[in-house]
This record gives structure tokens, sequence and C-alpha cells, in this order.
């Protein structure tokens, strides 16, 4: 995975990419040809009203799902080309997911929870504790290890998500609804940290979102709708 | 990658103990019967060998009836005499020993105890062919047999039951009438599937004859112990017997035999044979109970798949490969049903040590049957892990995580 060409292609690069489900009659194109480009470090909102495809971007962007036709570029890398094993690994290496149900094993303690992705990696036991004590350190959570996440409130268990996406270092990180299921003040929170993690640690971030005020946090806005991008607005400086 | 899979595994076992306990009861029920059955099994076929042997190796015994058992027929059957042992001795090939056995019960009193005792009178031989050893004192002689000594050597049965903690040898008990000086004390045989051998008196046949019964009759005598050297051909001595007894009894060709000879070689065998059929179809059907506790895993793992689809998604979404998911629940599967069979075979072996001493057969560990049911357990785990595995590996992400 560390091809390295010497002038840096943008971090995504699509061209063309279509979606179709189904086949025949029964046949649902979901996205109609997509061009976007994000470059390293971007905060980017997806929005979109629903069954306006800005789900099945997100899907493709993750390297959930490949493209019908059309072609995406991660890093260089043409995800198309992919079989499902190096896409997992692609994932395992270079992205991180939020959603919006937080998806934490449950009855599983919060150190356990974001070793997951190291164990994976085949991380060395006490290298792995330590790489995941300092992620939940950095979300703020650093005495809550050991609580399972019915011990946590909803604010903690998405900054438990959080640790768990980006202890692996990966270069994106993909937040679906990350405060669809939070309060404002929760979702506040939330976002300054993602925010924090964008800056700070230069992690390029590409959310989903259907309210304003949290899209308002990101630094480029892109608007999907019927299956083609509709509106891309970036922040002035 | 097959050790981080154990240790996800483990993890995802511990998160949920008590199904896991569940899924597993069905292996251990299955494993410790299986186990069980064979291993008593076993040892009952080695405690019928053992009576079988203790009777007498090569014993043949010859009885006037025909049959054994209930279906014999004894009354009004001419008895057998010295003279036919002596004939047995001398006319048929291959044996080693004979010995003429009288026997009858009689009330035998020792200061103030009294208790009804088999008394055997027979030749000194009979304590080579019944494999009898003597344990303390003497055996009696061809000597005392010749003149009728008023000798006896006794059982453990018997010298527990009226010596108490005395020392028997040198007393004089009351047999019957006469008075009978104990000479010998029998070293201790056990139960046999003829009842106590221990609670025995045996005496001189001609002291039974003189002394006790007073029947000097030539016919007097129940039954004629034979041994037969080794490596005889038993059938064809058992046809030699029956000719010879059949002459000497004066029975034409179209009467049928008043008599019969048991080979307790050939009882051993039937007896040893059924008793491994029986261990056998026990432990098909203990094996039955191994399969529907794998059944069991396999229903559980399915039900988990379903259950735990969302995590599976999670899993996948952060980068576990097909691969990693099929092994990772192959390994739950297989864990569960060696620990399954590991816990089967502790409790095999403590209801075996248990029930071994109740039903007083010896406890035989075979190591065999232990590997091969705790192999079968784990094969259980990976045949019916597998396709619960398969079903998860199959999961697409995306849906996985849609999944409520």
């Amino acid at each position: 995975m560390s091809v390295a060409p010497s002038t840096p292609p943008p971090l995504i690069e699509l061209r063309r990419l279509t979606k179709t489900y189904g086949k025949g009659d029964a046949a649902f194109q979901a996205l109609r040809g997509i061009n976007l480009t994000i470059n390293k470090g971007e905060f980017v909102a997806v929005m979109g009203p629903s069954g306006s495809g800005k789900s099945t971007l997100m899907n493709l962007l993750g390297c959930l799902d490949t493209p019908t036709t059309g072609s995406y570029l991660y890093q260089g890398i043409p995800v198309e080309t992919l079989d499902a094993d190096q896409r997992s690994l692609l994932r395992r290496h270079a992205l991180g997911f939020i959603f919006q149900g937080f998806n934490l094993l449950a009855r599983t303690s919060a150190l356990e929870n974001v070793e997951l992705p190291l164990l994976y990696r085949g991380i060395p036991r006490n290298e792995r504790h330590a790489l995941a004590r300092d992620a939940l350190a950095s979300v703020g959570l650093p005495t809550k290890m050991r609580n399972t996440p019915a011990e946590l409130s909803g604010g903690q268990q998405q900054r438990v998500a959080i640790a768990r996406a980006i202890v692996t270092g990966p270069s994106t990180l993909f937040a679906d609804e990350p405060t669809g299921n939070l309060d404002s003040s929760t979702t506040e929170d939330i976002m300054e940290l993602l925010t924090r993690l964008n800056e700070d640690r230069g992690i390029t971030v590409l959310m989903v979102t259907h309210e304003d005020d949290v899209a308002s946090y990101a630094k480029r806005t892109v608007r999907v709708k019927d299956g083609h991008i509709e509106s891309d607005l970036s922040k002035a400086k | 990658m097959f050790f981080n899979a154990l240790l996800i595994a483990l993890r995802e076992i511990r998160r949920n103990l008590m199904r896991a306990f569940l899924t597993v009861l069905g292996v251990i029920i299955g494993v410790a019967a299986v186990i069980t059955m064979v291993t008593l099994g076993q040892g009952t076929t080695q405690a019928v060998k053992n009576q079988i042997s203790s009777l007498g190796s090569n014993l043949l015994v010859l009885r006037p009836g025909s049959g054994f058992g209930p279906r014999s027929t004894s009354a009004g059957v001419p008895r057998f005499t010295t003279q036919d042992a002596q004939a047995v001795m001398e006319q048929v090939s291959g044996v080693a020993a004979v010995a003429p056995v009288a026997q009858t019960s009689l009330s035998t009193i020792y200061l103030q105890t009294a208790r009804t005792t088999q008394i055997t009178g027979s030749t000194p031989d009979y304590f080579q062919i019944g494999k009898w050893t003597i344990g303390e004192g003497r055996l009696f002689t061809d000597l005392d047999l010749r003149s009728g000594a008023a000798v006896c050597v006794i059982g453990e049965t018997v010298r527990r039951q009226l010596f108490g903690s005395e020392n028997p040898i040198g007393a004089k008990i009351r047999i019957g009438k006469s008075s009978c000086e104990v000479i010998g004390l029998l070293t201790a045989k056990g139960q046999s599937g003829m009842g106590d051998q221990d609670d025995t008196i045996v005496v001189p046949l001609s002291t039974l004859q003189r002394r006790l019964t007073g029947r000097t009759s030539a016919r007097s005598v129940n039954q004629i112990n034979i041994s037969a050297e080794d490596n005889t051909n038993s059938d064809a001595m058992i046809g030699e017997i029956t000719s010879l007894m059949r002459q000497r009894r004066n029975l034409s060709p179209n009467e049928d035999d008043n008599f019969s000879v048991f080979d307790t070689r050939q009882i051993a065998e039937t007896l040893s044979s059924s008793t491994k059929m029986m261990t056998m179809l026990l432990a098909a059907v203990a094996g039955v109970s191994l399969l529907v506790g794998g059944i069991g895993i396999m229903n559980i793992m399915l039900v988990s798949v379903t259950e735990r689809t969302r995590e599976i998604g999670i899993r996948l979404a952060i980068g576990a490969r097909a691969r990693e998911v099929l092994l990772q629940f192959l390994v739950e599967a297989i864990t569960l049903s060696c620990v399954g069979g590991v816990v089967g075979i502790g409790i095999a072996l403590g209801l075996c040590y248990f029930l071994a001493q109740v039903i007083q057969v010896p406890f035989q560990f075979d190591t065999r049957i232990n590997v091969i049911a705790f192999i079968f357990s784990a094969a259980v785990g990976v045949l019916f892990g597998f396709t619960p595995a398969r079903r998860a590996a199959k999961l697409d992400p995306i849906e996985a995580l849609r999944h409520e």
C-alpha cells in the first residue's frame, strides 16, 4: 500500500463515478457521474436530502463498496480494482470510521474497543495498550478505560468511537452523521474534537450530515442531489 | 493471525460466558457420556474376565444333568464316581489335573458362632485346578485324603465370620456332627458372578464322605473339575470327555447326554464379548448425544452470527478481512467445543471413579478413548462451526452495519 509517487497526488480523486443498484427494470442509479477531488487535510461535509446518494458516496469513499463505473483513486491507488480483502487492508491502514450509532462492541471495555483495530494490525500487547490509552486520553476519556459502552453517556461513547478511529493514525476519518444521536451541547464537544483532530493532526475529515450547524464546522461543503454534486463550496479563509 | 483470532475469539466468549456455558453443555454431556460408558464398560469386561480366570484357567467342569443355569435338570440323574474322575485323568489327552468334587451345606460352629457353609470335599488337586493359594497354614495332602483326616481349609469369609480377629489355624470347628481342625486359610479371591468364592470350607473328599455326610457310596461326586494343559483344543477335549462319559454311563446312541461339560474359557469369551458389545452400544448412544451437542454449537453460532451481524460489520469496516472473521468464528466454535471436551473428560473421570466403586468394577483409565473423545469434540467444533463462520465472513460490511 505504500505507493509513493514523486509528486503526491490528491488524497481522493473521483472521475465520472457511478453506482447502480439492481439490474434491468429494477435498476436504480444512485450516483450519476461524480467528479470530486479532496486534498490532504481538508474537512469536508457532505450534505443532501435522504435518497440523494450521499450515503452511497460515503460508502464508496470509505472503500466499503465499489463503483459500477468510473474511477476512484485513493492516494493514487485505483480502489475499483481492489478486491474485498485488499479494501479491508486499505481501511485498516489508512481509514477511520465514526458512525451515528457509535457501533462500539457491547459488554467490552472502552480500552478493548479502541484496541480492536490494532489487534487486526497485529500490534504487540504492550504497544497496543499504550496506543489505545493515548487515543482515549486525546479524546478526553483517560479515566473511562475500564467502562463498557453501557456505562458511558452518548457523547462519551462517540469519543470512544473516535479514539478507535484515530488509534491507527489514519490519513482520513469518515464520519457518518457523527452527532445524529447527540444533544446540542455534546454535538458541539464532538465537533470541536473533530475540528481539533483535523487542524492539529492534519487528519482529513469527511463527514455526512444533514444539519447546517454541524456542517458549518467543515471548511468545505459538498451538496449532493439525485446522484449529482449540486454545489461544492469552500469557506472563505 | 491465528493468535490474534484466538485472542479475539476468547474476548468474544468472555463477553457472554453464560451463553458460552450453555452452548458447550451439550458437548460436555456428550463427551462425558461417551467416556463414562466406555470406561465403565471396559471395567465390567475386565471384571468378568477377572472373575472367570479366578475360577481357574483352562478349567472344564463336568456336571450331571443337562444345561447350565435355570434350565438345568439334575434331578434323578446319576452323579459321578471317583472312578469317573480317575478315568478322565487317564484316558483323555491333554488333561493336566482332575479333581472330583462333592458338595454339601452344613452348619459350622466355632465357640458361640454358628453359620451354614458350603462344604466342599475334594482332592489336593482341587486347589491347583481352582487356582487357590494358601494364605496361612497348609493345604491338606494325599495322606489326609487317604486317612480321611478330620482337617479342613477355610476361606476368608468363613474365617472372618467365625473367628473375627482370632488366629484360626489349629482351632477346632464343628461341621455338622463332627469336629474338624482348621489347618489352612485360603487367600481371598473376592466376589465372582457365582457368589462369594471365599465362603467355603474344603475338606478331603474321604473326610466329607465318611465323617460329614456319611454318604460313602461311590456315586457321591457332584462334579468333576478338570484343568486342561496349555494350548489344548478345548473342543476336542470336550468331545473326548463326552464320549468317555457316555460310555461309562452306559448311554445308548439315541439317548441324550445326562451330563454337561462347561468350558470356563468359552464362557469367559462369550461373556466378555457380550459386555464389549454392550459397551459399544452404550458408547454409540452416548456418541449421539455428542452429535446433538455439536448441533447445539452450530445452532448457537448461527444465532450468534445473526445477532452479531452489526459487530461483524464493525470489524469489517475497521479493516478485518473476511478470512479473519471466518477464523474468529471458527476459533470460537473450536474453543468452545474443546473446552467442552476437556470439561467433559474431567467430569467423566470423576464419574467413572465414583461409579466404578459403586458397581464394583475396576476403574481403568483408557487414554485412547479420552483422546478420541477430545479429538471428536474438537472435530465437532470445526464441523459445526464452519457453516456459521462462513456465513459471518460472507457478510457485506455495509449491510452488516445497517443491521439492527
